[in-house]
């Protein structure tokens, strides 16, 4: 170490350099913590679920990661033939078709009915609607099990007072996929009806005005005017709740196990079976990389159809 | 992007509509439905806390009563006295707050550097970041709990917390909060020679209030009902968070105890109705904001 004022000139970078450096300095600053974060725990485990969906890792595998065998692409080809997986393909697929659009036209609903509403009863209905949304899916499950039990049930003692036998809503195939459905709905049509309720209130009131000194009814306003004009709030909805669907767990986890007989079995949960009770650490991430492919997808088509309908 | 952003901003609730009073009267069959709407959202909460002060025999009763005949706290009495709940409600009540404080410090100085900083490589971080809001969780499941058992984490509450500590959607919320503060704002600060430590702690957090309060809501929320990750991770009872416990308690011995599991859920349940009920505004907003499920 040179103790000379000319040789620590010397050594240290000159001002200048310093300068240009330093906003750069303080911006990693800034983001560090958080990528920190970021990296470890959701970036480089994606990248590594990739990888892993290429071996045959094991629980054995776990202290000695590179001990698994690659073995390219077998978990890919073995989806097809896994009935287990199909079936829950089929049934992830069944609660997105019906649930989808049915959380979406509910949503619709409600937030028209809520936008026409006066007073402070308006209030009282967004919280209420909006509820569900924000309660664990756990006490969510505990009373609508209570709800939906065969015998003791009120939905079935209600039921059977109009004469009609109520089934075994989550006891038998026919009906616990519908019934997770339905709970589905109910769970998340408060979040759809407060996005639509912020649209609506967007929209400018002398359109409305205009259409009905031309002659206009309810329906065709609601059809011509406001259903156009809720476009991006619509596309944004589907966009999100189809992925947020695709990604269905908590519901039949805690409803149903799965069953009967896997008939409400989803991706998500057969990801968490195939990782954590068959220990078949490679092929679940197969299977949650191909979940992963069908969002996507499924993003980019709703994009396109939706988008394109505004320039028609 | 701009249809995520879209649905940002709620018009304030008008408390006295200047309608005229006709309108209400000739309108009467939507209150009658959306009454019947609020029944079947909210009749389920209210059947839960009027099951939880029931005893078994009259949860079983064929017709049921409405009102509970002899209302006992016998059900919460088992919880806190026979059960570990309050062991549980503390695991919780830590787990939330330290990932609720965490994302308010990484997502907000991430925020601000992604908004009002210009550093290298700080455009391709942010598309990484947003590139990630659309992967599912079940994606990194698997490595997540392999990169747990690798650290020595499993059983561990800090297993829940670091993966929950910043996550992509607070980061683009706090993000686009912050582009709407001033840069002349800031520049004056510069050029009177204060750092941009000093200027995020004092001019850019007191300005993000609004944001901030948001983003404690959008990540309290799911740390608080999350059920996956914390019953992949947490193995043994002491550890465990109330959805866990109670998820486990639910299939397992008290499958049938239905009081026990109202009076469960309505411990669950409660803390949330109470914050949702004093910041409801901030709630519903929040999830506009982000423009993600919580």
């Amino acid at each position: 170490m040179s103790e000379s004022a000319t040789g620590a000139d010397q050594v240290v970078p000159p001002r200048t350099t310093w300068l240009r450096l330093r906003p750069h300095v303080t911006g990693w600053m800034f983001a560090l913590p958080f990528v920190v974060v970021f990296a470890v725990f959701l970036a480089i485990p994606i990248v590594a679920s990739f990888v892993l969906s290429f071996t045959n890792f094991g629980i054995a595998n776990i202290q000695d990661w590179f001990s698994a065998d690659v073995i390219g692409i077998d978990n890919y080809t073995q989806l097809f033939d896994d009935e287990k997986f199909l079936k829950a393909a089929r049934n992830t697929a069944v609660f997105v078709l019906f649930g989808v659009p049915l959380t979406i036209v509910l949503g619709l609903v409600a937030a028209v009915g809520v936008n026409q509403a006066l007073g402070r009863v308006v209030a009282l209905f967004r919280v209420g609607y909006y509820l569900p949304v924000v309660t664990s899916i756990v006490a969510i499950a505990v009373v609508w099990r209570y709800l939906l039990a065969p015998e003791t049930g009120l939905i079935n003692l209600a039921l059977d007072v109009v004469g009609i036998p109520g089934p075994n809503w989550l006891g038998q195939r026919s009906t616990a996929l519908g019934s997770i459905v339905a709970l589905g709905v109910w769970r998340n049509l408060g979040f759809d009806m407060v996005i639509f309720l912020a649209a609506l209130q967007g929209i400018n009131p002398t359109l409305y005005e205009a259409a009905r000194v031309d002659g206009a009814n309810a329906w065709h306003i609601f059809r011509r005017i406001t259903v156009p004009l809720l476009r991006p709030a619509i596309l944004f909805l589907t966009v999100i709740t189809t992925a947020g669907y695709l990604q269905l767990f908590e519901e039949p986890f805690v409803m149903t196990g799965g069953g009967p007989l896997d008939s409400t079995l989803s991706v998500s949960m057969y990801v968490y079976q195939q990782g954590f009770s068959f220990l078949n650490l490679g092929y679940a991430s197969a299977v949650a990389y191909a979940l992963f492919v069908a969002i996507i997808v499924l993003a980019a088509i709703q994009f396109r159809l939706l988008r394109s309908d505004d320039t028609a | 992007m701009t249809t995520l952003e879209s649905p940002r901003q709620l018009p304030p609730i008008v408390p006295f509509d200047t309608r005229p009073a006709s309108a209400f009267a000739s309108r009467w069959w939507i209150y009658a439905l959306l009454t019947v709407g609020l029944l079947a959202m909210m009749g389920p909460f209210l059947w839960m806390l009027l099951g939880s002060l029931k005893t078994q025999r009259e949860l079983l009763q064929v017709p049921p009563t409405w009102l509970p005949e002899n209302p006992t706290t016998a059900n919460y009495t088992r919880l806190f006295d026979r059960l570990d709940f309050p062991r549980y409600f503390w695991n919780s009540t830590l787990i939330a707050v330290m990932i609720t404080l965490s994302n308010l410090v990484f997502c907000s100085m991430m925020g601000y550097a992604l908004a009002k900083l210009r550093f290298f490589g700080r455009d391709k971080l942010l598309l990484l970041v947003l590139g990630t809001m659309l992967i599912p969780g079940s994606v990194t499941l698997v490595p997540l709990f392999v990169l747990m058992s690798k650290l020595g984490l499993v059983d561990n509450i800090f297993a829940v917390i670091l993966p929950a500590a910043a996550g992509p959607v607070g980061v683009f919320l706090m993000r686009q909060f912050m582009l709407s503060i001033p840069d002349e704002l800031l520049e004056a600060g510069r050029v009177d020679g204060a750092s941009e430590f000093f200027l995020f702690r004092k001019v850019v957090i007191p300005l993000s209030a609004p944001a901030l309060a948001a983003l404690a809501i959008l990540t309290f929320l799911p740390a608080w009902n999350a059920l996956l990750w914390p019953l992949v991770v947490l193995t043994s009872e002491e550890n465990f968070t109330l959805p866990v416990a109670l998820a486990i308690f639910a299939r397992g011995q008290f499958a049938a105890d239905y009081g026990l599991l109202m009076a469960g859920a309505v411990v669950l349940v409660v803390p949330v109705i109470v914050l949702f009920l004093l910041l409801q505004r901030h709630f519903i907003q929040s999830q506009a904001m982000s423009g993600i499920k919580g």
